[in-house]
């Protein structure tokens, strides 16, 4: 590997569990990675791993974040190439249960260190405001903070705007981190019928960009069963579409944003059946 | 249950209105962390300036209320000017509702 690099720490928090980290995570991951980045994937989630599981790598970890951080191995030996894209990478979090395994000094170190050698460090943060949550958002440059569009989810993000307005490294130093929303798990036949709040009502409460609008879909759910993000498993799916467009943006381009629309016909209108 | 739906009864717009409440209320607490204490302590700098009063028998609250907050002063000070002989009385200096005033995201409330 080559050090010249100057890559960019993004970290995927939200407060709030099980509104799609780690799917966003390995998907943007994947989809930056297929743009033509190189990129690292981090596992923060010390003591409950999943990241290694939805990537597909679960039986290939050898060492992990703890174990660079520790000095039991090097971070080369940690570092798992993706099998399908050559420039994706995953670094897996341990299973260890002590939660001092993380250290801010480690931490530091191990991310400036990726800094060298990749274009994008994406930093997948486990839910709440303790520690491993802190530490994964500690370096960011930008952070994506993912949202459904549901009540007790909007008011995590807005504890984690909160935190990153206080708690990092930059804000200490007088800046600002970078903050942008993925809303996932939209699902636009509620939104159209006022059950679920709309984007407008999300992106008006907590008064951030908007990086994309992730439609809720079974490709996500069956992505995470094949063990592979959903942007490589199905490219052309809705949720990968959006995925590949948060992408783009990411990388600067200007894209219009599309709100995942209606997309069921009249006979479910009229009688409320789910789209599969 | 669709039924609602055509007449725009949807439970978006109490979501939403429940949450921005909730969240000026939360950010205000987060930029000012200890705000009663802060006007406990100039309230009774102010009032100090001008009468004596005993500093335990001062009693500050504020309720929270869904559009408005209130905060009662409540300062018990000895009546030195009382006629002889006569029991003396706590006068009580007392504001109220100003609620407004300590806590303005309260009222921020967007239809």
């Amino acid at each position: 590997m080559k050090d010249k690099k100057s890559g960019r720490v993004l970290v995927v928090t939200s407060g709030k569990g099980g509104v799609g980290k780690t799917t966003s995570t390995a998907a943007l991951g994947a989809a930056l990675a297929h743009l033509g980045e190189k990129v690292v994937v981090i596992d923060f989630d010390v003591g409950l791993r999943n990241l290694d599981l939805v990537m597909g790598a679960e039986r290939r970890v050898v060492f992990d974040l703890i174990n660079v951080i520790h000095g039991v191995a090097k971070l080369p030996q940690a570092l798992i190439r993706d099998k399908r894209l050559e420039n994706l990478h995953l670094l897996p979090a341990s299973q260890t249960r002590d939660k001092d395994a993380l250290t801010e000094d480690g931490v530091a170190k191990v991310i400036a260190e990726l800094r060298s050698k990749f274009d994008w460090i994406i930093c997948d943060s486990p839910a709440g405001i303790e520690r491993g949550a802190t530490l994964a958002m500690r370096y960011a440059d930008a952070a994506i903070i993912v949202a459904n569009p549901e009540v007790s989810s909007v008011r995590d993000s807005d504890r984690i705007i909160g935190l990153l307005d206080s708690k990092t490294q930059k804000a200490e130093r007088g800046e600002c981190v970078d903050k942008q929303l993925l809303i996932t798990r939209y699902h636009p036949w509620r939104a159209a019928r006022g059950e679920m709040l709309a984007i407008d009502d999300v992106l008006e409460i907590l008064s951030i960009p908007l990086l994309g609008i992730i439609p809720e879909s079974e490709e996500v759910l069956r992505a995470s069963n094949m063990g592979s993000p959903v942007t490589l498993n199905s490219p052309v799916s809705p949720p990968a579409r959006a995925y590949f467009e948060a992408a783009r943006r990411l990388k600067g381009e200007t894209i219009p944003m599309h709100v995942p629309s209606e997309s069921r016909g009249i006979f479910n209108k009229l009688f409320g059946r789910k789209a599969a | 249950m669709n039924l609602f739906s055509w007449f725009g009864r949807g439970s978006a717009p109490i979501a939403r209105e429940r949450l921005q409440i909730l969240l000026a209320h939360e950010r205000n607490e987060r930029d000012h962390p200890d705000l009663l204490g802060v006007l406990r302590e100039e309230i009774l700098a102010l009032i100090s300036r001008h009468v004596s009063f005993d500093p335990d028998k001062v009693q500050i609250k504020m309720d929270r209320g869904k559009s408005v907050s209130t905060l009662a002063v409540d300062i018990e000070i000895p009546n030195a000017y009382g006629a002889p002989g006569e029991v003396s009385q706590p006068r009580r200096a007392r504001a109220k509702r100003m609620g407004s005033a300590a806590t303005p995201t309260m009222d921020q409330r967007v239809a």
